[in-house]
């Protein structure tokens, strides 16, 4: 007992006093050592060290954290329709979930990414990728709000995206699931994949200034999985690397046919190349049809536009844009380490993990050391692409991100771990595990090329035992690690939103400083703003009745209308005239099939409604805004078709005649 | 032994939780502040207001190019809780204004409303018959200056 030291005995008095709720016996590694909750603990009233941006997964949206409190800041919609917020069904904003298929309310948010400047994070834009119909969103971050989204033509399941170049030039796509092209017949057997299905990857290029996204060409490549990618950094500016698995090209049962081969491939990309070809007019122009939904602050309104030509190279026609790297089994993650030398591929079926030398792999192209090709790209023999194999670090290698210090973090989804390994000498320095079967994983600014390292999060798929149950469906979890130490140390658990996949974290000043507090009014260029209440009306337009209103603690104008008949369409063109921070106004109307309207200060919004019956109709705020928030309600009349009840509307004087009163 | 181990752990662990809250001064705390100041403070001119007008130049007659900026702004930001007659609508009617109140406090106010409803005990008599906090509506200084001007303009000056 002497020896015990008092760590130990800290450790153990933890365990002791948390052992109704954390401290299984079957699971003594849960135990966390005894300053994890000074380490994750924000006091009331204080500001998290980070945000930390985490895809949404399955719920479409890219939800906002603090760390290292792991509190829940802020959901923002994407992908996927949110009644909270009104994002989709106010008529502003339907425009931005419009595809070359109509609106679609639900996506599926993978991956996300920060906008980056000499390969550092500058907290401008956070990206995000919808997989199922192919679609990369670009996320303001002075507003978090959606403000762009691009759909991917001859693409299905965008799933390695939307990871950027160093400076932002581009952000990439590359489909999953290949697939027939758009403009050719796709109505084939299923098993004429190896002649009819194509991979394709699109390079969007982003505005320096606006951030405005434009598909600048798309590569036909080989028909794979496409499964993720990291751009080049440093020295290996200019090229971009992609895993791919599903090289034997299988249709079906992919769970067996996709997982014959020892090695898949990593495909290496010279976009410089790609992009002297495309100045060489050696592009094609193809028929295509996507959308390209953008939204405007000032006008608070989003445009969808149709785009019909995409501009596609074919890299095996166009020699030296790709090379294949041979990756052991199935890769899925694809990563750069800081300096931009050291590419990691994750076999996901391997024991092992591959490290090649960006060095190693020129040398071997410029003096073609190539083994055959595959579809008509050079395949670089393994060995001469191979800095080294980290030998033995777990099962089911996933995920690599990296911290300023030389170090590897890769995630193990089957041995539910993360291992810290040397970039340099590839030895496991330690390994720390998760609760459970983690899949991605984050350093903050840990694809960059200055990591800011301090923290790791673990995202886990299986959270079983780990909180409260709640019924059969569970929350998936989130691990918060303090690695500034030599040896990693759980010090948090905290639940997320749908499935979270990648996420991005950065030191909170890069962002905080920037966020608006409201919208000015004086540039609100809403066609339906009325600027003050002198400016609300409600005007009747055949059978379209627009109501120009105004909200402000504590109430509409007006808000008495009367004279709306059935089988008008109504539109509540709702402008907030507050002019402070966190003073939003909800707006809501009984039976309206769609949702609530929020409106932040300074902002138009418009919620189309089409009554149904005769009647009266309240309306209200629905956000508690003031102590008379009760009060903040109105009413409006619906009389039947053909009624001559003229459209009138007030605020304040519509009372009852002295004499009504009278004989109440 | 053992047991002054222990303890010092649980002493350890007691100042290490209880360490990071003190000394530092907590954002949250702030609302509170003024109260503490409400009482004692002499520097504070209930005349003034708080805020950074603190001498504003007025000519006897009126400045019919600033009052119509105001009337301006007043539409836009003010005139969806303040009538122009003497009646209160969710915040009081602005006829008489000026006479009761300095232009400096009216300036202050509008353009300071938190910390003047923190520490003002007119601001403050005026919240107990409104009961709504008058928004900060972000003014600028000519703003102010202007809506000040109409509100003259208002009450009658020529």
């Amino acid at each position: 007992m002497k020896k015990m030291t008092p760590w130990v005995i800290t450790a153990a008095l933890v365990c002791l006093l948390s052992i109704n709720f954390s401290c299984k016996p079957n699971n003594a590694k849960s135990a966390v050592s005894g300053d994890a909750a000074s380490k994750a603990y924000v006091p009331p009233g204080k500001f998290d060290e980070y945000y930390n941006f985490v895809s949404g997964g399955f719920s479409g949206q890219l939800s906002v954290y603090g760390l290292p409190s792991g509190r829940l800041l802020r959901v923002i919609p994407v992908f996927s329709v949110d009644p909270e917020k009104g994002y989709g069904y106010s008529e502003e904003t339907k425009p931005m979930l419009n595809t070359s298929r109509g609106f679609v309310p639900w996506d599926d948010l993978h991956h996300t990414e920060l906008s980056q400047t000499n390969g550092e994070v500058d907290g401008r834009w956070v990206f995000g990728n919808g997989n199922n119909t192919p679609r990369v969103a670009r996320i303001d971050l002075t507003t978090f709000r959606t403000a762009e989204v691009i759909e991917l033509p001859n693409s299905a399941g965008n799933h390695s995206s939307p990871f950027i170049t160093e400076n932002t030039e581009y952000v990439v796509a590359g489909t999953r699931f290949s697939v027939p092209p758009d403009n050719v017949n796709g109505d084939v057997p299923i098993n004429s994949y190896k002649q009819n299905f194509k991979g394709y990857i699109s390079f969007i290029s982003v505005d320096k200034t606006s951030g405005k996204m434009d598909i600048a060409f798309q590569l036909q490549c080989p028909g794979v999985n496409f499964d993720l990618s990291h751009a080049g950094k440093g020295k290996s500016n200019g090229w971009f690397f992609f895993s791919c698995y599903n090289s034997e090209q299988a249709n079906t049962l992919l769970e067996q046919n996709a997982s014959q081969k020892d090695k898949d491939f990593i495909m290496a990309v010279n976009w410089k190349k790609a992009e002297e070809y495309l100045k060489a007019g050696k592009g094609k122009k193809v028929p295509a049809k996507y959308a390209h939904n953008v939204y405007n602050d000032k006008t608070h309104t989003a445009t969808s536009e149709i785009k019909t030509e995409v501009t596609v190279l074919d890299v095996k026609e166009l020699k030296d844009i790709c090379y294949m790297i041979p990756c052991p089994k199935s890769p899925h993650g694809c990563d750069v380490d800081p300096t931009g030398e050291y590419i990691v591929g994750s076999g996901k079926l391997a024991a092992l993990i591959p490290v090649f030398s960006f060095d190693k792999m020129q040398k071997a192209i410029a003096a073609k050391d190539f083994d055959g090709e595959y579809d008509g790209i050079p395949v670089i023999k393994y060995a001469s692409a191979l800095y080294g194999e980290v030998q033995k670090p777990g099962l089911g290698p996933l995920h690599t991100e990296f911290d300023a210090n030389g170090n590897a973090y890769t995630s193990f989804f089957v041995s539910s771990e993360v291992v810290k390994w040397n970039i340099k000498d590839l030895k496991v320095l330690d390994r720390a595990p998760t609760y459970y079967s983690v899949g991605h994983l984050c350093v903050p600014g840990g694809d960059s090329k200055k990591p800011f390292g301090k923290y790791l999060i673990a995202y886990n798929k299986i959270t079983k035992d780990r909180f409260l149950p709640t019924g059969p469906e569970l929350s998936q979890s989130a691990q918060l690690y303090d690695i500034s130490g030599d040896k990693m140390q759980l010090i948090l658990d905290f639940p997320t939103i749908g499935e979270p996949h990648y996420a991005q974290a950065v030191p909170a000043s890069l962002i905080s400083k920037n966020s608006l507090k409201f919208f000015n009014i004086n540039e609100n260029t809403n066609p339906y703003l009325a600027k003050g209440e002198k400016e609300s009306k409600v005007v009747r337009e055949g059978n379209k009745i627009h109501v120009y209103m105004t909200s402000i603690r504590s109430h509409f104008a007006p808000d008495n209308i009367e004279g709306i008949k059935l089988g008008d369409e109504v539109y509540f063109h709702v402008t907030n005239l507050e002019q402070d921070w966190d003073v939003p106004h909800g707006f809501a109307v009984k039976g309206a099939t769609n949702a609530e309207l929020l409106i932040m200060p300074g902002e138009t919004s418009t919620l189309k409604w089409v009554p149904d019956r005769t009647g009266i109709y309240p309306i209200y705020c629905t956000d508690f805004c003031s102590a008379l928030h009760q009060e903040m309600q109105g009413y409006v009349r619906v009389s039947p078709a053909g009624s001559n009840v003229p459209l009138t509307f007030s605020t304040g004087t519509n009372v009852p005649k002295p004499d009504t009163a009278a004989t109440k | 032994m053992k047991k002054l181990l222990v303890l010092s752990t649980i002493i350890l662990l007691i100042a290490a939780c209880g360490g990071s809250e003190g000394g530092k001064k907590n954002p949250a705390d702030n609302p509170s502040e003024p109260a503490k100041t409400e009482t004692g403070n002499p520097s504070y001119d209930p005349k003034r207001g708080e805020g950074k007008f603190t001498s504003v130049e007025v000519s006897p007659s009126l400045d019919a190019a600033k009052a119509e900026a105001g009337e301006k702004v007043y539409s836009v930001k003010c005139g969806s809780c303040h009538k122009l007659s003497d009646e209160k609508l969710v915040g009081p009617g602005w006829k008489g204004v000026t006479s009761r109140h300095t232009a400096e406090w009216i300036m202050n106010f509008s353009t300071n409303p938190d910390e003047m409803l923190n520490k003002d005990p007119k601001a403050q008599a005026m919240l107990e018959l409104c009961l709504v906090r008058m928004p900060n509506q972000n003014l600028s200084d000519d703003d102010a200056r202007n809506v000040y001007e109409f509100m003259r303009k208002n009450d009658g000056i020529k």
